[in-house]
């Protein structure tokens, strides 16, 4: 069974992200770039599935920048066997990623594609559910616990309130919750490995995928800075401005 | 609580941009060691640096001739060894990955940053399996330096008794040949580094110790092979040979790394090289293992760096001296006042100076190893000073972050006190650094008549001709110029008074090892000057990275590097004022 793993080349997490003085998004020029930590966690699951004898081969899967090979390199020494990466500079969002996706989940043959449930730069948390219904696909997003067995993906998913568990006819997408597991550390040996593997260049156009932005971002900016608290004398006078000032009681 | 991160922007630089036209690259692209660096910052700062303090505070724990690690120690060596790290820089006959001495320095740095009680383990194996390689019978080097490579077993040093530590030439301990070619080793080690521990199955020995019919001194000594559990016939460690530790050290710091107290009785060895040739043997892991231990320095230095700079920004005391700058503050952060930035470019200077050096003499202990002579000579005068040198600056550095700290680094709470702690041990083990500093003056200034010191002194010359001139750099190289004729003059003072007494010699090591260090250093900050300046006006997001490296180099050379002149006064007073004191006086 073919698996497609999804990787996004993102803002390191420790990194304090700046605003650009022109508002127009966020600065990333010389900044720490890392693959989005819900992606790594993605990549681990497959790996595992691999490991279990589940999967026969993982494909990594980027689209962006050219820069976005170190991002595959990263899932290929985690132990993806091959990548493919869809080069293009426009930014991409979450819908032309899911068509880049379909085309190539078709086009490998996939069962199985697994995506970070948001990527930590845009938290857009979509691409998953909208490759599922453009493939026709059953999804498990938010996913905790993933078993595979006789066609079917049984998934744990984290809602509002608790677990819910469903079970999926294969193929289908499934996205990666924190909670699914603990990304390993890339061996030294495997590091030196991934170099040898391939990754397959791609143009969105190879796949008759528009990928041109739908969205318009008209300003980004700083977060207001938090006013300092104040000190209330008693309870009453707490009551009093959480009723009348805050308006939450 | 201590935080770090791994500088690996400047660690690209000082590999591919300073240092990057070497053999290393062909067979290894930069991308990749790229990700190696990427990767192992990851694992050190995430599975390392958590149990910096805790292993500090906690330490080791001693009952019953067993030790046993700080909590998280014994997973973290796992994890390491799972990963890989222990190979980087192994032989891929043994299971190495066969990478640079330039990337495993790099991480070691980083290794000896977020954890130096950590590094000491995986160091040691290290040594071990240098000495066994290159000297061991190729039975034992297949036997056990697989093991060593991949952590699966530890390995030792075991050289210093409680009668000596410099003067191993006295050391007692026996060896006695058996029929079956092996032989029995009784005496008593002290201060022996990972001597016993909770990681492995097996730790392999590595002692030094006398033939019955050893010459006396430091020709009689001989190097063997000691494994704490014989290996059995399937080589799964079997019955416990004759070792065992008899306490361990409680000391000032690297507390996380069992110091011990060793005993052989009749323990099971085997020979290592050429019998009373066990020194020689020692010589050829030193120059990567001091190497290494400069590194250390290097390591801790670079972590007080950022911890002070982290509270530089922050704290706020005192108003600047050119006007408030923090007017929405009840006062300005220290990071405004002159002297605070003085500490901080020191440290800083100090850092990747050394960074830059390691690096150097790095790639040439590679060079050296594929045959290139000139490379060999250049380590073997280099390593004296990098061991010293990057120890000592080490421990200032840490000691400076203290400062920044004020009363806050004294206290436990920040961990900046635990760097200097950790950072003394480096200035004393591995030969403490006045005796590096006879090394270089006594051995490696004279032999070959100089030679290694010339194939220093004219790359150093050609550049200072080359670029006094230069319109960006000039005034820098014209600064590093004068250290430089000031190490030359001392230079010709030493190899004169020196010559015919020796004693003056020993006067001048530990100054002009100092001297030469920085000079040597001065002629890093040139040539990063050089590349900076070319490249600070490109624009890009990297202008800030060599902006900075430039106002660094800067700092360096007009503010640290006149230090060479004084020291070349320090030299030429020679030994009368110290050694005219009547000893009794004292
Ligand atoms: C934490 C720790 C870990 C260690 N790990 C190991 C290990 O793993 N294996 C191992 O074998 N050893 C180890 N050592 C021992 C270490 O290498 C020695 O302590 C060191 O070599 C110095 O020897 P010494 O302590 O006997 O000091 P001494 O040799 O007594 O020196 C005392 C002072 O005299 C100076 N001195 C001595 N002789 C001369 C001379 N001829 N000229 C000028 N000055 C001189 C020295 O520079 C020093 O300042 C460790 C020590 C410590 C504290
Ligand atoms: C063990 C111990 C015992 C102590 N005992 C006492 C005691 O009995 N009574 C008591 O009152 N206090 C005591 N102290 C406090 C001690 O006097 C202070 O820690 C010390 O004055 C430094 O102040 P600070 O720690 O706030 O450092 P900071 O003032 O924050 O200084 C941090 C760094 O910034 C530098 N700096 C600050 N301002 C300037 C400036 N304007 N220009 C240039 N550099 C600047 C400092 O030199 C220092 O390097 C003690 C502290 C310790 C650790």
């Amino acid at each position: 069974m073919k698996l497609l793993v999804a990787v996004k080349r993102v803002v390191d997490y420790n990194v304090k992200v700046r605003v650009k003085s022109d508002k127009t998004g966020v600065e990333t020029a010389g900044v720490k770039m890392s693959m989005n930590p819900f992606d790594e966690i993605a990549v681990e699951e497959a790996v595992r599935l691999k490991e279990k004898g589940v999967a026969s081969e993982i494909v990594a899967v980027s689209i962006g920048v050219s820069q976005a090979q170190e991002t595959i390199r990263t899932a290929l020494a985690m132990g993806a066997d091959r990548g493919v990466l869809v080069e293009t500079d426009v930014a991409v969002e979450p819908l032309a990623v899911a068509k880049v996706l379909k085309a190539l989940a078709e086009k490998e043959g996939a069962q199985i594609v697994v995506l970070g449930k948001q990527a930590i730069d845009d938290d857009m948390n979509a691409t998953g559910q909208m490759l599922a219904a453009l493939l026709g696909w059953p999804q498990g997003t938010f996913a905790s616990k993933v078993e595979i067995a006789d066609g079917t993906a049984t998934v744990t998913r984290e809602i509002d309130g608790g677990l819910e568990t469903v079970a999926l006819a294969l193929p289908a997408v499934i996205t990666a919750d924190l909670r699914l597991n603990e990304p390993r550390y890339a061996s030294l040996p495997n590091i030196m490995k991934a170099r040898k593997k391939s990754i397959d260049m791609l143009k969105p156009e190879d796949l008759g995928v528009d990928v041109t932005p739908r969205l318009t971002t008209l300003s980004v900016s700083e977060p207001p800075v938090r006013k300092a608290g104040i000190k209330v004398p008693d309870v009453a006078t707490l009551i009093e401005k959480l009723r009348n000032e805050a308006k939450v009681i | 609580m201590q935080t770090y991160t791994a500088p690996l922007r400047d660690m690209r630089f000082v590999l591919h941009e300073l240092h990057g036209a070497t053999a290393d690259n062909a067979e290894f692209p930069p991308e990749l060691l790229d990700s190696i660096l990427e990767e192992a910052a990851k694992f050190c700062t995430e599975v390392l640096l958590p149990l910096n303090a805790s292993g500090d505070e906690e330490g080791c724990h001693f009952e019953n001739g067993v030790v046993r690690t700080p909590a998280g120690f014994k997973d973290a060596y796992k994890a390491f060894s799972e990963a890989g790290w222990g190979a980087l820089n192994a032989d891929p006959q043994y299971g190495g990955q066969g990478l640079p001495e330039s990337v495993a320095k790099l991480v070691e740095e980083m290794i000896c940053a977020c954890n130096l009680s950590f590094g000491l383990y995986p160091g040691l194996s290290h040594g071990a399996y240098l000495a066994l390689k290159s000297h061991g019978a190729e039975a034992l080097k297949d036997f056990y330096l697989p093991k060593l490579v991949s952590g699966e077993w530890a390995g030792t040093m075991c050289l210093t008794e409680p009668h000596c530590g410099t003067d191993l030439g006295m050391l007692r301990t026996k060896a006695v040949p058996q029929e079956d070619g092996s032989y029995k080793l009784t005496g008593s080690k002290i201060f022996i580094s990972a001597g016993e521990h909770d990681f492995t199955d097996n730790i392999v020995h590595l002692v030094l110790a006398r033939l019955p019919d050893a010459p006396p001194g430091i020709k009689g000594i001989s190097l063997f092979l000691v494994p704490k559990f014989l290996p059995d016939a399937e080589g799964k460690p079997g019955a416990r040979n004759g070792v065992s530790c008899a306490a361990i050290e409680h000391k000032m710091g690297i507390k996380a790394s069992a110091t011990c107290q060793m005993n052989f009785d009749d323990a099971t060895g085997w020979l290592v090289g050429t019998p009373h040739k066990g020194m020689q043997a020692m010589f050829v892991m030193m120059n990567s293992e001091r190497l290494s231990v400069g590194t250390q320095g290097l390591g801790l230095g670079e972590a007080a760096y950022q911890g002070a700079v982290a509270y530089a920004r922050e704290r706020v005391q005192g108003r600047s001296l050119a006007g408030a700058k923090a007017q929405d503050k009840p006062a300005d952060p220290i990071i405004v006042h002159p002297d605070v930035r003085r500490m901080l470019l020191t440290m800083r200077a100090y850092n990747e100076g050394c960074r830059a050096m390691g690096v150097w003499v790095a790639q040439a202990l590679d060079a050296a190893e594929r045959g290139d002579e000139a490379a060999a000579d250049f380590v073997a005068l280099m390593t004296p000073i990098v061991k010293a040198l990057f120890t000592d600056l080490g421990f200032e550095s840490t000691n400076l972050g203290v400062q920044c700290y004020g009363g806050h680094g004294y206290i436990r709470d920040h961990g900046m006190e635990q760097f200097v702690r950790d950072a003394r041990i480096a200035m004393i083990y591995e030969g403490t650094n006045g005796i590096q500093a006879l090394d270089l003056i006594g051995r490696k200034l004279p032999a070959n008549f100089g030679r290694s010191l010339r194939r220093f002194f004219h790359p150093v010359a050609e550049f200072i001709e080359a670029h006094q001139a230069d319109a960006r750099i000039g005034k820098l190289v014209q600064g590093f110029a004068r250290a430089f004729g000031a190490l030359q003059l001392a230079t010709s003072f030493v190899a004169e008074k020196g010559m015919t007494d020796p004693e003056e010699a020993g006067a001048a090591a530990t100054d002009y090892l100092r001297l030469f260090g920085l000079v040597a250093m001065g002629f890093m900050w040139v040539r990063m000057a050089l590349i900076a300046a070319e490249k600070a006006p490109q624009g890009g997001p990297d202008a800030e990275f060599y902006t900075a490296k430039l106002n660094t180099a800067r700092f360096y050379v007009e503010r640290i590097l006149p230090q060479a002149g004084a020291l070349l006064f320090t030299i030429k007073a020679g030994k009368a004022p110290l050694m005219d004191m009547a000893e009794a006086a004292f």
